[in-house]
């Protein structure tokens, strides 16, 4: 499968991207810069990294939204194509309208950086099939905005297909997010976003691998 | 040369953890009877031209495309 990291000024987690999707899939993902209006057609995965792209500016994610890149973004995961949004990258696919909802300051208004407990609420998607459902995984976060927030018939929308994928467990829930949100998938089950960062567990070194299987299920590769 | 003045505030229900703490602050104080306080962003806006009606409409698109996220926030637009 082929990769590729949208790069936008102000992302810094881009390098751990490219180093988890490098070991996972053999190959270094392709990079593309924020001014490209298109996203080659062999491309199988793009992953937004995150970060502070435009330094939060305005909204988290919301200049980086209005990039020529994620309008091609827009138009390659409407034919299809996996996208994964993890963090900033999360914010910015809410903010382009890739995926339901917003992302709000944390509830303690605090900037938080530890290790959370995720409950894997659906395994049937893409990207969570190496997963079981109900299992509690481990996974590092560091964001200040990711208190998860949608209408009410929004949320029943998506609680009821599925589409909240990941949930904070164990009450570790870093940020007040609604029902415990931690990712969602869109409707088609092609994109995801995460706030937490499972390219920062996935080998020894790490201090564990959880992350892993979710990168090998959208790659189709053995974890 | 038209101004506009752009107020775009947390629609009603969504919950405001920073206008939550600045209301505590207020109480400490000493600013007694302080109820909710929601924090919002105001925008001054300078357009060329002289067709208010289009400037309006022109401010609203704006709005509705980048300086508000229309699912948890509402904006109001006035000309100066």
């Amino acid at each position: 499968m082929k990769t590729a990291v949208v790069l936008l000024p102000g992302l810094n987690r881009d390098r751990d991207m490219i180093a988890a999707l490098t070991k996972i899939s053999g190959t270094p993902p392709v990079t593309i810069w924020q001014t490209e209006t298109e996203i080659a057609d062999d491309i199988d995965l793009v992953v937004v990294p995150g970060g502070f792209s435009y330094g939060d500016y305005l909204r988290c994610g919301a200049i980086a939204a209005r990039m020529p890149v994620l309008r091609a973004l827009k138009e390659k995961a409407e034919r299809g194509t996996r996208v994964i949004g993890v963090c900033n990258g999360f914010q910015i696919l809410v903010e382009a309208g890739l995926l339901p909802g917003a992302l709000m300051r944390n509830a303690s208004l605090k900037f938080v950086c530890r290790e959370v407990k995720l409950e894997v609420t659906n395994a049937s998607t893409s990207f969570t099939s190496g997963y079981t459902k109900g299992q509690i995984i481990r996974c590092p976060v560091a964001h200040h905005d990711g208190n998860y927030v949608a209408d009410e018939a929004t949320l029943k929308s998506i609680e009821d297909k599925g589409q909240v994928v990941f949930r904070y467990a164990e009450c570790t829930n870093p940020n007040g997010s609604m029902n415990d949100i931690a990712g969602i998938v869109n409707e088609a089950g092609n994109v995801l976003g995460m706030m937490p960062h499972p390219e920062n567990l996935i080998e020894a070194a790490h201090g564990g691998d959880d992350g892993r299987a979710l990168f090998a299920a959208a790659l189709e590769v053995a974890a | 040369m038209i101004k506009a003045r752009v107020t775009v505030t947390l629609k009603n229900g969504v919950l405001d953890p920073q206008g939550k703490a600045i209301g505590h602050a207020l109480s400490g104080l000493g600013f007694d009877g302080v109820g909710s306080v929601r924090q919002g962003k105001v925008f001054d806006i300078e357009l060329d031209g002289t067709d208010r009606a289009a400037a309006e409409a022109d401010i609203k698109a704006m709005c509705d495309k980048l300086l508000a996220n229309t699912v948890i926030e509402d904006y109001t637009v006035t000309l100066i």
